[in-house]
């Protein structure tokens, strides 16, 4: 019987940590994608809520903690973390994407120095406060990073694993040495 | 030499540093220049041209003169100001544009034949014999005109990139800078404060004056600390803000001397609003031999006194044309330096008690080769001399405009000042304040950047604080104009390019009188300094000598960057690893365990082959691994082609609308090959599309082309087609998938799920468990080969792979690479981008029919136009060589026999070629003006760049199984 | 260069990609002249022009904005098509 292993994507690069700084693989249970179709968002917030007790976020937000997170993903787009949702059959584009993303948490004091190193908008904490999300840019991958509490959540494709963890410990390494 | 009880340096603390090899000492504190003057070094360069030997100018990052190489070997940066270079333990220094040596310079002859090294001269002597423009004139010029040499090697030297935001940037740290940074501090805005030097103050460092009841200096470090303890405020020191960008963007080079870390950030700072407090660099008087080691400005000679603790010479002589230069002679007086004189060409310049003053006096000559030795100077009463090692000059000073040319505006002159300023409004949202808004006295300075302050925040909506101004000297001066005087010899302008009042005269006389033209024929503005020393009193020249004032004659253009930045800098972030991301598969560790050369497919990274024991060439593993597929099986990870994830009620109107077939009418649980056009009628891309359920469909594209099509398909449901509720998503990131194929390749699949799969018709497609996993299984092929492409989420694609393959090597197969997979589809005469490339149309391919005529498609009204569908196109064939010669070459022509090879006879050129194992010979598809009429001609293939020309007979694209039977079995 | 997407706000170009002028795509039938100008023919004008642009680091929305070609103002930027934020 064939019985597959399975990897995670950032598998035998991470933690690393310098200075203050700490970057280490999330693995969550489960992503889905969530794109209402026209005019259900509110039916699917709606489902969600009486599911797994979270709404839908407003755009560049987060919402939900823990085990069970909704974070807003592109136009139009949520991504949920922890189950797979239940009861958006017909109201809503529901994808796995459990596989396709390398996450990550950077923690540290003043991590947001590390990414200013990396990402085009502005990731200090008092403007992009606990339950902000992004997508936008780090090096030259497409990113979403979401703050969590102290740290960053930070997702890239997981093919380019190798690469984001090459560029946040790089600038984690270049900020440490000058602390 | 150091000067008793001035100065701001550490005199306890001893810095050891080499300059040409001979050790010297300073202190922290000191900058390259100050040490050097402490250290009584007054050469420290020659000039670009005529190689004349140079000192220290200024204090500042206009330096013209004093470039120097610092460090060695690979980390030697060259052309470093020696005024900007912190002074560190161990620094090596070396002087630039000399050999062998500082001292013995043998192109100083350069200087002997000054008088035909003239405006244009490189011009006017370099024409003729042209054949010499390359091989003797340029490297000859490049090696005797020059500034430092690159090491020629690999910098190893880390730099970063970064971004950072802001409500308010301030850019300069001296009193205006200060001020405004201050009262937007307290008012709670988010600002950044940014400083080009290491200290902040800005000219106050080097002053001798009062704010607030305290010392100048003093007064600005303690706002300077009182602003950095601010958590809404940044300050940023050795931060050169150097240039202004569109929507209050702008680029700004930070340095870290100290040696941890990488040495350089260059920022992008997006700031809502931004308040230039730049001030003024000081300008210098052309008069002849002015460009002697031991003439200075005199604000660097106050600097050098006043800060560092160095008297620029043991009897200094000012010369200058404004009160300001006054200072200079006061504070060396008061710190016991023997002033010689001020020579002041005003006849009513201010006299004074501690110094002679010289009224309407003009220095015309100089003496001393390696230093200044004398001056000659010219009143009403005629010439006189004077011995003097240090002479400090002023011109008056010039606004530091530079930033708010830099989207286009040019500055204004105002006559009162003798100075441009800033346009208003020249960026949006900047405000000038101070020295660089001329405004001189340190009092309006604070005042005017208050102002600034309160303006930004106002256009913020937000509250300005009440903050006081301190009591500060109000005194502007005055100044009266000169720029050259006249008289013989050789008045320097430019110091950096070596560039004269005569030059300029001559440019205007031989009509180059527009100052761009002037400014391009004499080189004056274009060295690395960008002319901030010159460009000024270049044009005042420049104006006299056409007849003009000098607002008619306007200025030249600053552009970005306001001073040099390394090009390590400016791409940093971009280096090595970093230079794209890199895409591994999740097959990667294995593939590269093989021993698998990896060939990149846009960011991925791809097996090209897998090499086996015994085999000495790549030819020999592709053949055996298309044999693989041709009589066994083979497999091949093929989770780098785009996957996009389409649901909702408009999917398959979606599809209809974005390929040139019928999708709506797929069945659910089959898979359809898709062509997508551009709307210029041309194709795109292609690929497999299977209908998961009623309203969801998986879409394939081409690996490099993934990121283009979902850009297509957003355009497509967001722009065009708004009526349609449908969602896309990429799925490519989130399967695994492999290609197997062959003859063996449903017994291997069969084994491995441990279901039979006789119900799987061709471009079928389905769940499937496998291992228990959820997958999805596609009977598709690529080969031609009976074939399928299995799917299971990324977490399990390694362990897949691996089963698979030890499954494939049991039954005589094995994995097979991009070659291999190339030969597969040439044999079939399926297509890649070799074939999409841009210009080919669905007629081209032999895919005319597949434009429904049932519907609108993108593209589908201009690939019907009469030129796209002509039979005279080149259209697809089949290539196979019939002569003695068997090679075919892609990118190769083709033409008739017979005929002359020449761009009017060419019949069309060559995609894609192999060697094909399974027929024995090389084949190639082709586009051939009306190919489809001309199977079993004959044609010629030329490729010129090779000097192949293969006689090739004209087939069917489709070499192998033209009938489909083995895909299908 | 930043750009005010409509939906996550002023961002640097370079999440951005540029297609170039906002047109119309005009009906199957418009005929030869209406594709030709649609495909092929610009305006140039030195002042304001509609353009589209995809923040394809972003949102992945297709905004259309108006920008001044001499100063590089950008004076307005709305999703393409002009429905509300989502």
């Amino acid at each position: 019987m064939l019985d597959l292993t399975a990897k995670t994507p950032c598998d035998g690069l991470l933690p690393v940590s310098h200075g203050p700084f700490t970057l280490t693989e999330i693995v969550p249970k489960a992503l889905t994608s969530i794109a209402p179709f026209k005019g259900q968002a509110g039916a699917v917030s709606d489902t969600l809520q009486s599911a797994h007790g979270i709404t839908l976020p407003s755009i560049g937000g987060a919402t939900g903690n823990g085990s069970v997170q909704a974070i807003w993903f592109g136009q139009g787009q949520y991504l949920l973390t922890g189950p797979a949702p239940d009861g958006l059959d017909g109201i809503a584009a529901v994808t796995d994407q459990t596989d396709a993303w390398a996450t990550v948490r950077l923690d540290g004091h003043e991590a947001a120095e590390v990414l200013a190193r990396l990402v085009p908008v502005d990731m200090r904490p008092a403007m992009f406060p606990d339950g902000t999300s992004v997508r936008t840019l780090l090096g030259h991958m497409t990113v979403s990073i979401t703050r969590e509490g102290e740290g960053y959540r930070i997702m890239a494709f997981r093919s380019m694993a190798v690469t984001l963890v090459h560029e946040i410990a790089g600038a984690m390494e270049a900020v440490a040495q000058r602390l | 030499m150091r000067v008793k009880d001035r100065g701001r340096i550490d005199r306890e603390s001893r810095i050891a540093f080499t300059f040409d090899g001979a050790r010297y000492e300073g202190h922290p504190g000191d900058t390259l220049a100050s040490a050097l003057l402490a250290n009584d070094v007054r050469m420290v360069g020659r000039s670009f041209k005529y190689h004349r030997p140079r000192g220290i100018l200024t204090a500042g990052s206009a330096e013209p003169n004093a470039l120097v190489t610092v460090g060695r070997g690979a980390e030697a940066s060259p052309n470093e100001r020696a005024t900007m270079v912190e002074l560190a333990e161990g620094l090596a220094v070396t002087s630039q544009n000399r050999w062998p040596s500082l001292g013995f310079d043998v192109l100083s002859v350069n200087d002997m034949a000054a008088r035909f090294l003239g405006s244009g001269f490189y011009y006017k002597t370099f024409m003729w014999p042209r054949s010499f423009w390359e091989k003797v004139y340029e490297p000859a010029i490049r090696r005797a005109a020059g500034l430092g040499a690159l090491s020629g090697q690999h910098d190893p030297a880390d730099t970063e990139k970064g971004f950072l935001f802001c409500d308010l940037l301030v850019i300069g740290a001296g009193p205006a800078g200060l001020m405004a940074a201050l009262v937007a501090g307290e008012a709670g805005a988010d600002v950044i404060l940014a400083d080009e030097g290491f200290a902040p103050g800005g000219q106050l460092t080097g002053e001798v004056e009062d704010i607030a009841g305290q010392p100048a200096h003093a007064w600005a470090e303690s706002t300077w600390a009182k602003l950095n303890a601010m958590p809404n405020v940044r300050c940023m020191s050795r931060t050169t803000v150097t240039g202004a960008y569109d929507q209050g963007t702008f680029g700004a080079l930070e340095r870290f001397p100290e040696g941890r870390g990488p040495r350089e950030c260059f920022w992008r700072i997006a700031a809502k609003r931004s308040v230039l407090a730049a001030g003024a660099l000081e300008r210098a008087i052309a008069f002849r031999n002015n460009d002697r080691p031991g003439i200075m400005t005199a604000g660097a000679v106050r600097a050098y006194l006043n800060r560092w603790g160095v008297s620029s010479g043991r009897a200094v002589t000012v010369f200058a044309n404004n009160d300001d230069a006054h200072r200079t002679a006061r504070d060396l007086v008061a710190a016991g330096v023997s002033v010689a004189a001020v020579l002041d060409s005003r006849h009513d310049a201010p006299k004074s008690p501690d110094f002679e003053v010289i009224r309407g006096a003009q220095v015309c000559n100089t003496a001393g080769r390696k230093r200044l030795e004398s001056v000659t100077y010219r009143t009403s009463k005629g010439e006189q001399s004077l011995m003097t090692d240090c002479l400090a000059i002023s011109g008056g000073w010039n606004p530091a405009v530079h930033l708010t040319c830099h989207m286009n505006s040019r500055p204004v002159w105002r006559d009162d000042l003798l100075a441009f300023v800033p346009a208003p409004g020249a960026v949006p949202g900047l405000i000038p304040a101070g020295a660089c808004n001329g405004v001189f006295a340190t009092a309006a300075c604070l005042a005017d950047g208050a102002s600034a302050a309160k303006t930004a925040l106002r256009e913020l909506g937000m509250t300005s604080p009440d903050v006081d101004l301190p009591d500060a000297g109000a005194d502007a001066g005055r100044i009266s104009p000169l720029w050259a005087v006249p008289g013989k010899g050789r008045s320097w302008l430019d110091f950096q390019n070596d560039v004269t009042v005569k030059d300029v005269k001559q440019a205007a006389q031989e009509n180059f009188q527009s100052v761009e033209h002037m400014k391009r024929y004499t080189t004056q503005g274009m060295a690395t300094d960008q002319g901030k020393m010159s460009n000024v009193t270049a044009l005042a020249v420049l104006a006299d000598a056409t007849g003009r004032a000098i607002p008619e004659t306007g200025t030249t253009t600053f552009r970005p960057p306001f001073s040099p930045v390394s090009i390590a800098a400016m791409g940093a972030g971009g280096r090595g690893q970093s230079f794209a991301p890199q895409r591994f598969m999740t097959s990667h560790a294995a593939t590269v365990e093989r021993g698998a050369p990896m060939i990149e497919a846009g960011l991925w990274y791809r097996p090209t082959y897998f090499p086996a024991p015994g085999e000495t060439h790549w030819r020999q593993a592709c053949d055996r691994e298309v044999r693989y597929v041709r009589n066994a099986v083979g497999v091949a990870d093929v989770s780098t082609l785009g996957k996009i994830d389409i649901q909702g009620p408009g999917a398959a109107a979606l599809l209809d609308f974005v390929y040139t077939g019928l999708f709506s009418s797929l069945k659910e649980g089959r898979v359809r090959y898709g062509l997508m056009l551009r709307e210029d009628g041309h194709v795109m891309d292609d690929g497999t599309t299977a209908r998961l359920g009623e309203n969801h469909y998986l879409m394939t594209t081409t690996t490099a082309a993934a990121g283009e099509v979902m850009r297509h398909l957003d355009f497509a449901k967001q722009v065009l087609r708004r009526d349609l509720d449908v969602a896309t998503i990429s799925v490519t990131e989130q399967w695994a998938q492999f290609a197997v194929a062959g003859p063996k390749s449903r017994d291997l699949l069969e084994d491995l799920l441990g279901t039979s799969l006789g119900g799987w018709p061709f471009m079928s497609c389905g769940p499937v468990k496998v291992g228990g996993v959820d997958g999805r299984l596609f009977r598709i092929s690529f080969s031609g080969e009976q074939g399928w492409e299995i799917a299971v989420p990324a977490r399990f694609g390694a362990s897949l792979f691996d089963a698979l393959v030890a499954k494939a090597e049991a039954i005589d197969g094995g994995m097979y690479g991009m070659e291999a997979l190339n030969v597969l589809r040439i044999e079939k005469g399926f297509l890649t981008h070799a074939e999409l490339h841009g210009r080919t149309t669905a007629f081209d391919l032999g895919m005319g029919r597949m434009i429904s005529a049932k519907k609108d498609c993108i593209g589908k009204v201009m690939a019907a136009r009469p030129g796209l569908v002509a039979n005279s196109r080149a259209q697809l064939v089949g290539l196979k060589p019939v002569g003695e010669v068997q090679q075919l070459v892609s990118g190769a022509h083709l033409f008739r026999e017979g005929a002359r090879i020449s761009p009017e006879n060419d019949q069309g050129y060559v995609t894609s070629v192999c060697y094909s194992p399974t027929l024995g010979h090389m084949i190639g598809l082709a586009f051939l003006e009306r190919g489809p009429d001309r199977m079993g001609d004959r044609i010629r293939m030329v490729d010129r760049t090779k000097d192949i020309e293969t006689l090739c007979e004209v087939v069917s694209p489709v070499f192998f199984d033209p009938d489909g039977g083995r895909a299908r079995a | 260069m930043r750009l005010p997407c409509p939906i996550c706000g002023p961002r640097d170009s370079r999440e951005f990609i540029y297609r170039g002028t906002a047109l119309d795509r005009p009906a199957p039938d418009a005929g030869t002249e209406a594709w030709e100008e649609y495909l092929h023919l610009r305006d140039n004008p030195a002042g304001p022009i509609r353009e589209f642009w995809y923040h394809h680091a972003g949102c992945t929305a297709w905004i259309e904005v108006t920008r001044n070609t001499a100063t590089h103002e950008i004076s307005d930027a709305v999703l393409a098509g002009g429905e509300g934020a989502a």
